[in-house]
């Protein structure tokens, strides 16, 4: 027994869209599938792996436990609303820079992890960057690059670049 | 080699600019973007969706499927099971003798009988993703069960129940090799005046765990006459192959494209049963399915890895030096053979290269490839080496105990000085720095203050210990190399093929596969190196068995080193032959050309005098009435490449600090390095990269990942919140340090350097605990070391000393 | 992975999903709120739960009263049920002195995307034993207020949890409120998981309660003390034996060793694949020590 479609009108990336959706379909899957924004990937379908993160309402939310009908008074950003064209943020540039990817597939949910947290946390440091980086799992980085990515990006934001890592001492 | 048209520095238009720069990854842009293409991004009109329906039980007779109610459920198209959908099965073979080799079948859906929880029994069709699941709900299955075999003691009991009717013993392959002379002297002789170590070490199963999980989309497309399977694998052609062979049809009619990848680690570089059913479904409803394996099947009834058992028996002198090793290596392989590697792929790859980086003068393994009732294995990055390496290191470290020797000191005593070495195992390792990266990473310890505080800890009541891991890693196996295996298909060589357009750009082919690596990147740097040509010049081609005349894909850390060789290659006879066809346009002999390394070709005589590309290729293709009379037009060249003997070996060292947590048992890093050496490094972050994530994913084997099984069979963990994947927390900061000893056989020098981190790291985290553990007479040998039993070794001791001073 | 089918409302207001409830039970259905989802959401997509309809309680957040903190003359936190964890962790100023301690508990809640999701009402009302809420809510005397179609139940934290994932809410009533009615300037949370973020292996909470008449120049004394524990029992649990010590003690490594020892002896906890029942023990006394050792130190936060 599927059950009865409704209208939802989403609003993704400063564009409304009206959709005709199961309620069990999951935002993921809707932003995925039905709007064709493939840059949101999906990784384990529980919210342990972030890999979906998207920004709701500017904040990170694995859009894996959200059904798209819940969303429907909400502003989502997904990977794609980053940047203008083909030039990359800051943010994007740092992860570039830093090596903080290798395969990509984490990606997207790292920087919209990473651009929700920057927004609350303009002044964190890189042990609150690791300790928010540590929502996603990454299987290529060893989460380093990362980490000095974001770390990085936060500092050149408050007008301080040259953050990186730091070499442990006894 | 020198003499050969390839390798003429005329023909090398390299200055060092691209090779050894970390330039940014041309792969970037777009995966930082959200506009990479993965499997499950590709949608198709009027695609269908497929699902498994998967067994609940670990052991039994199959004796129904009723997929009536199942093609009931509302959006579901259709449904079938093994009958239906007749298809032929996955034979993987060696050319091995009957008492150490049992071949044995995978059925793309089981057929009489189920051999593991999450063994797809059925395939359900439906609109969408979701109605599948209602139809996959619906399916019963009926089953008559049998006792489940869950481990090395089920299996091998002498009243086992047979995993597969060929193999009544649950054993798929058992070897002895070497058994060289002396082996049993040495062990008297240690007796009497020396030392015997006698340990065993297990290593859990674990999941590589790509990310992404696999995927496929199949569409059978009548103006090519041709099945278009675009799936998420690291060997296509190996796809194309079994897709073809199980279809009963020609590969012509069967065309492989990989897209992007988010990760593999080995686990993609086999071919899975749930592709080929996708593949025949396209063709049976003719409309494009896709199949995307989820988290749940992805942790259970994935390809899995490294549970392995080792009994290791070594025979040391009073001064420390091994003189005999006696290995016993069990590899629990679970319910099938992957192809094309087999289930000897694990134990094969132990008992060949256990003696790793030390001089051992006499060796006896036993090697044996188990069948249970569980998920089966493929390679995991590393395969059976990060066990090995365990083993032979923790061997060093009980001896080193024994003797009172230090730890690195005992490694100095055996490791391999003198290159090239052949070795008792009757492998040849290629120069490497063994001892040079042990002796760095002790300097790093020692000058960053490290050696210090673990003598100062302990009188602080802290629990400080270092850990080292000195090894290398046999990286390009070519043709030679697996054909000593016995494999029936025989992998090594990579065919490389390059163009050059009207514009002077390039596109080279590779039958590599990338799948996170940076190829885009790095393969396109030897190219660019190679002709002189900007890298913006060169786009790279990959994964497509229509543009690839053939390929073996991205496994065993062959890309740089194959892969990389033969774009060298081919990009070399380019270059040849654009400075044949510049001599000709400027009335010169072809002596007196070379590359300049700006894009053209350039007199050598008179430097003023210079052709660029762009107008070479002008003539190639425009005016070829201006060609030499013995120059065809176009402007392509093919090269293929096999690595030569036993391959090349990458080395490194690596050394841990960790702290023990007193109160709850927690090993925290304090800090890790990681000293390597994969030869002339071409990209250095690239490299660097590697080795972090291979670290991490070793850190993940020693101290958090672990899928087990309940007595029927059942796997514990079929979510991430059993399955304990290391996040930033967990995994430290890692320093890398470059050695650099260039390999002579390939053809830019470099070695592989995809495995290595995940090699060392178990054994250096381990070894760093048990010396954290020092002082409480306890010794752990297995992995995952769970912090219960860290907590329980550390209450122990503290009990046994308030009782001693009580 | 993908849920089974369900119907979705929008609740207007709490009588709305009052009576929707009311309804939809009456007619043989198994409806089931949503709040911020995070834990039943996961339950959801693996199809361990399956309801017929979900009522997304989601559109209350309009009202202030549903998602605000506030405080009572009396002294006592009031938070909205759909108040989201990291709002709480958010807001050190407006919890006040007295109950800081939740506002540092929440970075032991998942991680920044479940916190900016996750209600601080969803979390109780999923009763699972090791949820920080769970243990905060005894900890601070909390009162579980909810609204049913006839009246308003105030649910006392002693009350709320009867077992494994089962709470004293009713299957016609919406939390709407919950009141912590016992500042505890001195208090701390800590917990223990494999890898940080994850369920907790074992968490405790704990609150210490200086002693004024006592305190002098032979140093302070204590009133008081309380000991929560999660993951050695279905439910959270306080540890009389605990308690016991630390009341009329002197705050100190020995005292809080000795509580810690006493909880450690007390509990009877599981044994399972995770831990043993031993290691569950050990760490019990290692996070009590070092949670009363924390609350003591944030003596001075008032």
């Amino acid at each position: 027994m599927t059950s009865e479609r409704q209208l939802v009108v989403l609003a993704v990336n400063g564009t409304e869209h009206e959709l005709l959706l199961e309620p069990r379909q999951i935002l993921s899957d809707v932003l995925r599938h039905e709007l064709g924004l493939t840059g949101t990937h999906v990784g384990c379908e529980h919210g342990v792996c972030g890999a979906c993160t998207v920004l709701v309402d500017g904040e990170p939310v694995r859009s894996c436990l959200v059904f798209a009908v819940q969303a429907e008074d909400a502003e989502v950003r997904t990977v794609e609303s980053l940047g203008e064209g083909a030039e990359l943020t800051d943010l994007q540039q740092a992860f570039r820079a830093h090596h903080g990817l290798q395969c990509g597939f984490c990606t997207a949910g790292f920087l919209m992890l990473a651009e929700g947290f920057l927004l609350q946390e303009p002044d964190a440091g890189r042990d609150e960057v690791r300790e928010a980086v540590s929502a996603n799992l990454c299987r290529c980085t060893g989460y380093q690059n990362i980490v000095d990515a974001v770390a990085d990006t936060a500092a050149r934001r408050r007008g301080s670049p040259g953050s990186s890592t730091q070499e442990a001492a006894p | 080699m020198s003499g050969e048209p390839a390798r003429d520095a005329r023909f090398d238009g390299g200055r060092g600019r691209w090779v050894g720069a970390s330039v940014p990854r041309r792969e970037d842009p777009r995966l930082l973007s959200g506009r990479g293409r993965f499997v499950d991004d590709v949608h198709l009109t009027g695609m269908l969706h497929a699902g498994f329906v998967r067994a609940t039980v670990a052991h039994a007779h199959l004796t129904g499927v009723d997929l009536e109610a199942t093609r009931a459920v509302p959006g579901v198209v259709a449904a079938f099971d093994a009958a239906d959908l007749d298809l032929g099965d996955v034979v993987a073979l060696l050319d091995r003798p009957p008492e150490e080799f049992t071949p044995t079948t995978m059925p793309v859906l089981a057929r009489d009988k189920i051999r593991f929880v999450g063994e797809p029994v059925a395939v359900v069709v439906a609109r969408d993703p979701y109605a599948v699941e209602d139809g996959i709900e619906a399916t019963v299955v009926s089953t008559d069960p049998l006792p489940a075999v869950v481990s090395e003691q089920t299996a091998l009991a002498a009243d086992a129940p047979a995993v597969h009717d060929e193999a009544p013993g649950n054993v798929l392959l058992d070897v002895t090799m070497f058994d060289t002379p002396g082996v049993d002297e040495a062990f008297a002789a240690a007796a009497a005046d020396g030392i015997v170590v006698d340990l065993v070490t297990h290593s859990a199963r674990q999941n590589a765990l790509p990310l992404e999980t696999r995927g496929v989309v199949a569409a059978w497309d009548d103006h090519d006459d041709q099945l278009h399977v675009q799936i998420c694998t690291q060997v296509p052609h190996q796809v194309r192959t079994v897709i073809a062979h199980s279809m009963r049809v020609p590969e012509r009619t069967v065309r492989v494209t990989v897209p992007d990848m988010g990760g593999g680690f080995g686990q993609k570089c086999v071919v899975g049963r749930e592709e080929i059913a996708v593949a025949a479904l396209a063709r049976r409803l003719d409309a494009p399915v896709k199949w995307i394996e989820d988290r749940r099947e992805a942790l259970t009834a994935g390809f899995l890895a490294r549970e392995q058992r080792y009994r290791s028996r070594a025979a040391f002198d009073t001064d420390g030096h091994i003189t005999a090793l006696d290995v016993d290596i069990a590899c629990d392989m679970g319910a099938y053979s992957c192809y094309p590697f087999t289930a000897g792929i694990e134990p094969l790859m132990a008992a060949a290269e256990m003696p790793s980086v030390y001089r051992v003068p006499a060796y006896r393994v036993r090697a044996r490839a188990l069948t249970t009732n569980k998920a089966p294995s493929a390679p995991y990055r590393g395969v059976s080496r990060p066990q090995y390496v365990l083993a032979i290191e923790r061997v060093m470290e009980h001896a080193a105990r024994l003797l009172d020797l230090d730890p690195v000191e005992i490694r100095r005593r055996n490791v391999i000085t003198e290159f090239p070495w052949t070795g008792i195992n009757a492998v040849t390792y290629d120069p490497g720095s063994y001892l040079e990266s042990l002796e760095l990473a002790e300097t790093i310890m020692r000058d960053e203050g490290w050696t210090a505080l673990r003598e100062r800890a302990l009188g602080e009541g802290r629990f400080v210990g270092i850990g080292y891991c000195c090894f290398s890693e046999r990286t390009g196996y070519g043709s030679e190399a697996f054909a000593k295996r016995k494999m029936q298909v025989v992998p090594g060589f990579d065919i490389s093929e390059i163009r050059m357009d009207t514009t002077g750009a390039v596109v080279v082919t590779s039958g590599t596969m990338n799948h996170g690596q940076s190829h885009e990147t790095t393969l396109a740097q030897i190219v660019a190196e190679k002709l002189g040509i900007d890298i913006a010049q060169v786009k790279l081609r990959q994964g497509d068995t229509e543009r690839i005349a053939y390929g073996w894909g991205t496994f065993a850390s062959r890309s740089a080193t194959i892969g990389g060789s033969a774009v060298s290659l081919a990009a070399g006879r380019l270059g040849e032959l654009l400075c044949r066809i510049a001599a000709h346009l400027l009335e010169t002999r072809p002596e007196n050309v070379a590359l300049d390394g700006e894009g053209g070709v350039v007199q050598l005589d008179d430097p003023t005098q210079r052709i660029s590309f762009a107008d070479i290729a002008d003539v190639a293709y425009l005016r070829a009435h201006l060609l030499p009379k013995e120059v065809e037009p176009t402007l392509s060249a093919t090269a293929s490449f096999d690595v030569p003997g036993d391959g090349t070996f990458s080395n490194a060292t690596h050394a841990a600090v960790v702290e023990l947590d007193p109160g709850t048992g927690r090993v925290e890093f304090l800090r890790y390095a990681c000293v390597e050496d994969c030869g002339v490094v071409i990209h250095p972050q690239v490299v660097e990269g590697q080795a972090r994530g291979g670290i991490a994913q070793g850190i993940a084997g020693a101290l958090y990942e672990q899928v087990t099984y309940a007595d029927n069979g059942e796997p514990s963990a079929a979510s991430f919140i059993d399955y304990l994947v290391p996040t930033a927390t967990e995994v430290p900061d890692i320093s890398v340090d470059h050695l650099e000893t260039p390999c002579a056989t390939t053809e830019n020098g470099a070695k592989g350097a995809g495995e290595g981190g995940t090699i060392g790291a178990p054994a250096t985290v381990l070894n760093a605990v048990n010396d954290a553990l020092r002082h409480t007479g306890v010794e752990l040998d297995d992995t995952p070391v769970h912090p219960q039993t860290v907590l329980a070794a550390l209450d122990d001791a503290a009990t046994s000393r308030e009782e001693a001073t009580a | 992975m993908k849920p089974a089918t369900f119907r979705y409302h929008r609740a207007h207001d709490v009588a709305d999903a009052i009576g929707m409830l009311g309804e939809l039970d009456a007619a043989g259905e198994d409806p089931k709120l949503v709040a911020g989802g995070q834990s039943l959401v996961p339950m959801m997509n693996f199809r361990l739960a399956r309801p017929s309809v979900l009522i997304d309680l989601g559109p209350l957040r309009r009202f202030p009263a549903m998602t605000g903190i506030g405080h009572d003359d009396d002294g006592a936190l009031t938070l909205g049920a759909l108040t989201t964890h990291r709002v709480v962790e958010t807001s050190r100023a407006e919890l006040g002195p007295g109950f800081g301690v939740i506002c540092r508990a929440m970075r032991w809640v998942g991680h920044l995307p479940i916190r900016s999701r996750g209600t601080v009402g969803g979390s109780l009302v999923h009763g699972d034993a090791t949820a920080e809420w769970c243990l905060l809510a005894v900890l601070l005397d909390a009162v579980i207020i909810a609204e049913g179609p006839d009246s308003t139940r105030e649910i006392p934290a002693a009350e709320m949890f009867h077992g494994f994932y089962a709470t004293a809410v009713g299957p016609d009533e919406v939390v709407v409120a919950i009141r912590f009615t016992r500042p505890s300037p001195r208090a701390a949370l800590t917990e223990f998981a494999r890898r940080h973020g994850d369920f907790a292996l074992v968490d405790t909470a704990v609150s210490l309660e200086g002693d004024p008449a006592r305190s002098n120049g032979s140093g302070p004394h204590l009133a008081g003390g309380r000991v929560v524990l999660g993951g050695i029992a279905p439910t959270p649990v306080r540890v009389p034996e605990a308690e016991e010590v630390l009341a009329g003690g002197v705050p100190g490594p020995a005292l809080f060793a000795d509580a810690a020892a006493a909880a450690a002896e007390a509990i009877d906890p599981p044994e399972d694949p995770a831990a043993t029942a031993r290691y569950r023990r050990r760490l019990t006394r290692t996070l009590v020590t070092r949670a009363l050792t924390e609350a003591w130190g944030h003596g001075d936060d008032r």
